[in-house]
């Protein structure tokens, strides 16, 4: 197991004596198989205490370890430190107000994700006594990747169209959304299209596609936001050329 | 300990400069012009078409001079690059679920080309017919 050494370029901001957040440069020896956040655990233990940063699992779960490495909105315990040449650059997830170092305020995005009830609504409520809500292999696969969302926001500083226009409810949430709407034993679709059908939902999306290019854990966000244009785009044709028809 | 957060400006002119991803995506926006002017173009010929044999032909050779030909290629790339990014991308808005599985996305991008050709076919057919 080698040793070799790694610089990294560190983005830091302190709300206490920073006006504005600047790069600092840490020289350190790291082993080979180390991720980024293998490298930013080392800074913290041996070099300077005061960085700040999130992480929890460290096995691409839990999706609080989120930052951009050289540009790129990564998770950095999934980031191999012997895949990067030079100097690597870390800097908090992109279009996110800093809170501190690497640490982004987040509130925006639990509130959004809130909004599109990103779960269960039966369509009716039925006793224990009945059973479980039962469901088929094939209705199953139809929403199962988008469980695989693990709200690690790397979609979000992918998305340009978030940046531009912070009120665009972004694709992990709107993706939740459609995660449900697809679930055969769900009801809640007309509540959730109160917030995706709108302009600051799935029509704030311009199909850029880095949404699913980023994503670690292989989702399609962006596949989500078309199949949810699509339907509610057939729902107004609906609407206004067939009014006699219930939903 | 007092909160602070700091907001980084997005710049509305310049945010896809430097990052090859928005670049391609605004290549491809871009090609909306192309295929706009090209439209503007076929409802020039038709306007020419009426005014007569000798205003259609003066046309053409417009077409046919290098100037043309340079639009006619520029816009041939730009409208190519808007359809296979296009098709490359129906399967994400139109999946196809049969039984458990999913149709491979190979399969519906082949069929969108499939289309393509048959139209294709069918105008080239109508225009030897007429």
């Amino acid at each position: 197991m080698g040793e070799r050494p790694v610089e990294l370029e560190i983005l830091r901001y302190n709300p206490e004596t920073d006006r504005e957040p600047r790069f600092q440069r840490y020289s350190v020896g790291c082993r080979e198989e180390w991720v980024v956040l293998d490298a930013l655990n080392h800074i913290k233990e041996t070099v300077d205490p005061t960085l700040s940063y999130r992480w929890s699992c460290h096995m691409a779960v839990c999706g609080s370890c989120g930052m951009m490495i050289n540009g790129e909105p990564k998770l950095a315990c999934k980031s191999f430190l012997r895949d990067y040449v030079g100097v690597i650059r870390v800097e908090p997830l992109a279009y996110f107000p800093i809170e501190r170092d690497l640490v982004t305020v987040i509130d925006d995005f639990m509130d959004k994700l809130a909004r599109v009830k990103p779960y269960l609504i039966p369509k009716r409520e039925q006793p224990v006594s009945d059973g479980e809500y039962r469901q088929t292999p094939a209705e199953l696969k139809k929403f199962k990747q988008y469980t695989l969302c693990i709200n690690c926001m790397l979609c979000y500083a992918a998305c340009p169209q978030y940046g531009l226009i912070p009120k665009y409810i972004g694709p992990a949430a709107i993706a939740l959304a459609h995660r449900y709407n697809q679930d055969s034993r769900d009801g809640g679709r007309d509540q959730r299209q109160e917030e995706i059908a709108a302009t600051e939902g799935v029509w704030d999306c311009s199909f850029v596609g880095a949404c699913s290019e980023v994503c670690p854990e292989h989702v399609d966000p962006a596949g989500a936001l078309q199949q949810v244009k699509i339907a509610s785009t057939v729902d107004w044709y609906r609407e206004h050329l067939m009014p006699w028809k219930k939903k | 300990m007092s909160r602070r957060p700091y907001v980084r400006e997005v710049s509305k002119s310049r945010w896809f400069l430097g990052q090859p991803r928005y670049l391609r995506y605004m290549a491809r926006e871009l090609t909306c012009v192309f295929i706009g002017a090209y439209s503007v173009l076929l409802l020039v010929a038709l306007k020419r078409l009426s005014e007569g044999r000798e205003a259609y032909e003066a046309f053409l050779q417009a077409l046919a001079s290098p100037a043309g030909i340079v639009f006619q290629a520029v816009t041939l790339a730009f409208a190519l690059y808007h359809t296979v990014t296009w098709f490359n991308v129906t399967p994400k808005a139109m999946p196809i679920q049969i039984g458990e599985a999913f149709v491979p996305g190979g399969v519906i991008i082949g069929a969108h080309y499939a289309g393509w050709a048959a139209v294709t076919v069918l105008v080239l057919v109508l225009a030897e017919a007429l």
